[in-house]
C-alpha cells in the first residue's frame, strides 16, 4: 500500500534508507558487544585472580586451617606462619593514615573552595595533584633519610615523655625511639592519601549550589556555619566516598610502608614499636622465599589483603547506600 | 664523486661486518641472588668488550635463582645459600662458589670507632637473641675492658628482606650459639625475636647510623662504603680479628673443599687462626646435562674467563676472589660433571 503509493523512485530511497538505518544498527549492536566485553573481561580477570590466590593458598590453608588468622608466629625456618601481625598492621597504619588525611584532606578542600584567595586556588589545586603523582618508592625513601629521623628526633621523644604517666597512652606511646614504626608508617600513608580525600571533596563541594550557600549567608550565617550546616551535609556521601578510596589506597601500599614500618611480625602495644603490613610482608619476602609452604603462606596472606579490601569498601558502599536513601527520606 | 662512493662502500662493509658479529654473539641468562649482581655486571661488561657475548643476569633474589634454573629458564642460577649434595642430586644440577663476601657487624656507640669493640659468636647471638639488653652487660665489658661502654638499651636492627646475608649471618649464630640453633634457627629469613626489620643492606645501615646504641649485620662492601663502625670477632681459633680481604680469604682457604660434595660448605666459623668467622660464598647452579648445550658452553666459558681475569674488579668492588687452589679444583669438577648428550665435557 505505502510502496504504491510513494512509487519507483521513493522505493529506492526507502531501500537505501533501510539499508543505512540496518548499518547503523548493525554499528551499534558491535560498540555494544565490544563495550560489553571489555566490561565483562574485568570480571574475568578479577575471577581469575581470586582463583589463582586461592589455588596457591591451598597449601597453607590445609597446612594451617583457621590458625593463619590467629596466630602471631611467622617462622620460616620451622615453617609455621601465622597472618595476625601483618593484618594488624595493615588495619592499625591504614587508620592513622585515615585519622590524618580525613582532617586534613578536607580542610584542604574546603579552604581551595571556600576561603582561597582566588590568586592561590590554582597553585595549592595543582600542589595536590602533584603530591598524588609522586610515585611511592619516593615516600619510602623520604620516610626514611628525612622523615623517619626526624619522627625520631622530635616527635617521640616529647611523646614518651608526655604520656608516660597516663595510663592507655603509656602504652601507646613506650618504648625506644626508633624513629621507624608503625606510627610513622601510618603518618607516611597519611600523607600519601591526602590528595585523594582532598581533590575528591573540592570536586564535590563545587557541586554545592551556590544558591543555598547565598541563602545561607543571607541569614547571616558565617563560613564556618554555612560549611558545617550546608556545604558538609550536601555533599556527605561523596566526601566519604573520597576517603574509602583513600583508606583502600593505604590499606595496600607498599613500598612506601616496607621502608619505614620496621618490618617485625610482631604485635606490640606501643604504636612507635616496628610492626608490619601484609603488602611489605609479601614485598620483602616474597623473592627469598625457598619452600612450598612459605610461598604459598605469602601468597595466602595476599588472599587475606583482597578479602580485606573487599569488605572494607563494601561496607563503604553499604554505608554510602545507607547515607544517600537517608537524604532521600 | 669517488671518495663518496668510497665512504657508502665502508659503510655498507662495516654494517656487514657487525651483522655478522651480533649473529655470532651468544646471550648467557642467568638468574638469581642479590648479593653478586654488582660483579656479576662488571664482568659482563668486560666478558663482552673481549668476546662480544651477552651476559643478561636478572638479580631477582637466591630463592627466585633456584626455581628458575630448576626450571630451566635461565642458564644458570645463582644463591648465597648452596643446595645440599641431596638436592643437587634431586633436580639433576652442579653447584659451585663464585666471588666471596664478609659479612661484619656494624654498630653506632657513642665514643667507640671503628674496630675498637670487640665480640665472639655466643655474645653477638645474645644480643640478636635480646637475651644481652644493655651495652654495658658484663658478656660484652669481659671482650672490651678497655672500652667505656654506655648502659644504654641495644637497639638490634636486622634485614626484613629474604636474602643471603641473613641465611649467613644465622648459620654462624647457629654454629657457635646452641640456644640461637633451637630457638631461632637459620634460613633467608628467621623470627627475629627482638629489633626492626630494614630492607636491604642500605636499609639496615641507614637505620644502624641514625639510631644510637644500635646494632646490625650487613656486607663488608657496604660497611667500608658508608665508612661504618664494625665490630672485630673473635674466631673459632680464639684469635681476634678485623673484617678484612686476606681475612676473608683465609676462611675460604681454611675451609674444607675437597670433602664438601657440591662445594656444600658454608664459610661461617672455619677454622684457621686469621679467618673472619661470618665469611660468606655466592654460588652458580646449572644443570649436569643442559638442555642448551650451547649456551651452558658459553656461560662455562664466561666464569672460565671471570676466574682467570676477575680478581681485580672484585676487590675493587670490596668481593673476594676464590683462592687458585680453589679455582682448579672447580674447574675440575666441571669436566667430570657437566656434560652434553654425547657424554663429552662441554669445556676442554
Amino acid at each position: 500500500m505505502v510502496d504504491v503509493a510513494i512509487g519507483d523512485v521513493g522505493r529506492d530511497r526507502a531501500q537505501k534508507l533501510a539499508k543505512t538505518l540496518s548499518w547503523l544498527k548493525l554499528q551499534d549492536d558491535g560498540f555494544r558487544l565490544l563495550t560489553l566485553s571489555a566490561a565483562i573481561a574485568v570480571l574475568l580477570i578479577l575471577g581469575g585472580v581470586i582463583a589463582s590466590l586461592v589455588v596457591g593458598s591451598l597449601p597453607a590453608i590445609r597446612a594451617f586451617g583457621f590458625d593463619f588468622l590467629t596466630v602471631q608466629t611467622w617462622n620460616p625456618v620451622t615453617e609455621k606462619f601465622g597472618a595476625l601481625p601483618a593484618i594488624y598492621g595493615t588495619l592499625v597504619t591504614a587508620l592513622i593514615a585515615l585519622l590524618v588525611a580525613a582532617p586534613v584532606g578536607v580542610g584542604i578542600a574546603i579552604f581551595l573552595t571556600e576561603l582561597c584567595p582566588y590568586i592561590l586556588r590554582r597553585p595549592i589545586g595543582i600542589g595536590v595533584e602533584l603530591l598524588a603523582g609522586i610515585p611511592s618508592i619516593i615516600y619510602g625513601i623520604w620516610g626514611l633519610f628525612l622523615f623517619a629521623p626526624a619522627v625520631q628526633k622530635y616527635v617521640q621523644p616529647p611523646l614518651i615523655a608526655a604520656f608516660g604517666d597516663v595510663p592507655i597512652l603509656s602504652t601507646l606511646f613506650a618504648g625506644p625511639p626508633y624513629g621507624i614504626g608503625i606510627l610513622t608508617a601510618g603518618f607516611i600513608l597519611g600523607i600519601m592519601v591526602i590528595p585523594f580525600v582532598a581533590s575528591i571533596s573540592r570536586d564535590v563541594f563545587e557541586t554545592v549550589p551556590a544558591v543555598l550557600k547565598e541563602a545561607a549567608y543571607g541569614q547571616g550565617c558565617n563560613t564556618w556555619e554555612v560549611v558545617r550546616f550546608i556545604v558538609i551535609p550536601y555533599t556527605r556521601t561523596g566526601v566519604i566516598g573520597g576517603v574509602m578510596l583513600a583508606l583502600g589506597r593505604a590499606l595496600g601500599e607498599t613500598m612506601a610502608v616496607t621502608f619505614v614500618i620496621g618490618n617485625a611480625h610482631r604485635i606490640a602495644g606501643s604504636l612507635l614499636a616496628p610492626g608490619t603490613t601484609i603488602s611489605a610482608t609479601i614485598a620483602n619476602e616474597f623473592t627469598e622465599a625457598v619452600g612450598d609452604l612459605y610461598t604459598s603462606a605469602l601468597i595466602e596472606l595476599g588472599l587475606i589483603l583482597f578479602f580485606i579490601t573487599f569488605f572494607i569498601l563494601a561496607a563503604a558502599r553499604l554505608l554510602l547506600m545507607r547515607l544517600e536513601r537517608q537524604a532521600g527520606a | 664523486m669517488n671518495f663518496s662512493f668510497l665512504r657508502t662502500a665502508l659503510a655498507a662493509a662495516t654494517l656487514s661486518l657487525a651483522v655478522c658479529a651480533s649473529a655470532d654473539a651468544a646471550t648467557i641468562t642467568g638468574a638469581g641472588a642479590t648479593f653478586p649482581f654488582p660483579i656479576y655486571a662488571k664482568w659482563a661488561q668486560a666478558y663482552k668488550a673481549v668476546s662480544g657475548n651477552d651476559l643478561n643476569y636478572q638479580s631477582i633474589g637466591s630463592g627466585g635463582g633456584i626455581k628458575q634454573i630448576k626450571a630451566k629458564t635461565v642458564t644458570f642460577g645463582a644463591t648465597d645459600a648452596p643446595l645440599t649434595a641431596d638436592e643437587l642430586a634431586a633436580s639433576g644440577l652442579a653447584q659451585w662458589p663464585m666471588v666471596i663476601g664478609g659479612i661484619v657487624p656494624v654498630l653506632n656507640l657513642d665514643g667507640v670507632n671503628a674496630g675498637e669493640l670487640t665480640l665472639d659468636g655466643p655474645t653477638l647471638a645474645k644480643i640478636f637473641s635480646g637475651a644481652i639488653k644493655t651495652w654495658d652487660d658484663p658478656a660484652i665489658q669481659k671482650l672490651n675492658s678497655g672500652v667505656k661502654l654506655p648502659s644504654a638499651a641495644i637497639a638490634v636492627v636486622h634485614r626484613s628482606d629474604g636474602s643471603g646475608t641473613t641465611f649467613n649471618f644465622t648459620n654462624y649464630l647457629s654454629k657457635v650459639s646452641p640456644d640461637w640453633k633451637n630457638s631461632v634457627g637459620v634460613n633467608t629469613a628467621v623470627e627475629w625475636p627482638v629489633g626492626i626489620g630494614a630492607k636491604g643492606n642500605e636499609g639496615v645501615a641507614n637505620n644502624v647510623v641514625q639510631t644510637k646504641n644500635s646494632i646490625g649485620y650487613i656486607e663488608y662492601a657496604y660497611a667500608m662504603q658508608n665508612k661504618m663502625t664494625y665490630a672485630k670477632m673473635i674466631n673459632q681459633a680464639g684469635k681476634t680479628v678485623a673484617p678484612s680481604i686476606s681475612s676473608f680469604q683465609a676462611a675460604a682457604g681454611n675451609a674444607d673443599w675437597e670433602h664438601a660434595p657440591g662445594f656444600y660448605q658454608i664459610l661461617t666459623d672455619q677454622p684457621g687462626a686469621g679467618s673472619w668467622p661470618i665469611t660468606a660464598a655466592t654460588f652458580i647452579l646449572m644443570p649436569k646435562a643442559p638442555q642448551d648445550v650451547a649456551a651452558a658452553k658459553e656461560a662455562l666459558k664466561f666464569f672460565d674467563w671471570a676466574f682467570a681475569n676477575g680478581a681485580k674488579s672484585a676487590e675493587e668492588l670490596d668481593y673476594i676472589p676464590l683462592p687458585s687452589s680453589l679455582i682448579a679444583l672447580i674447574k675440575k669438577t666441571w669436566a667430570s660433571d657437566i656434560k652434553d648428550t654425547d657424554g663429552k665435557a662441554l669445556l676442554n
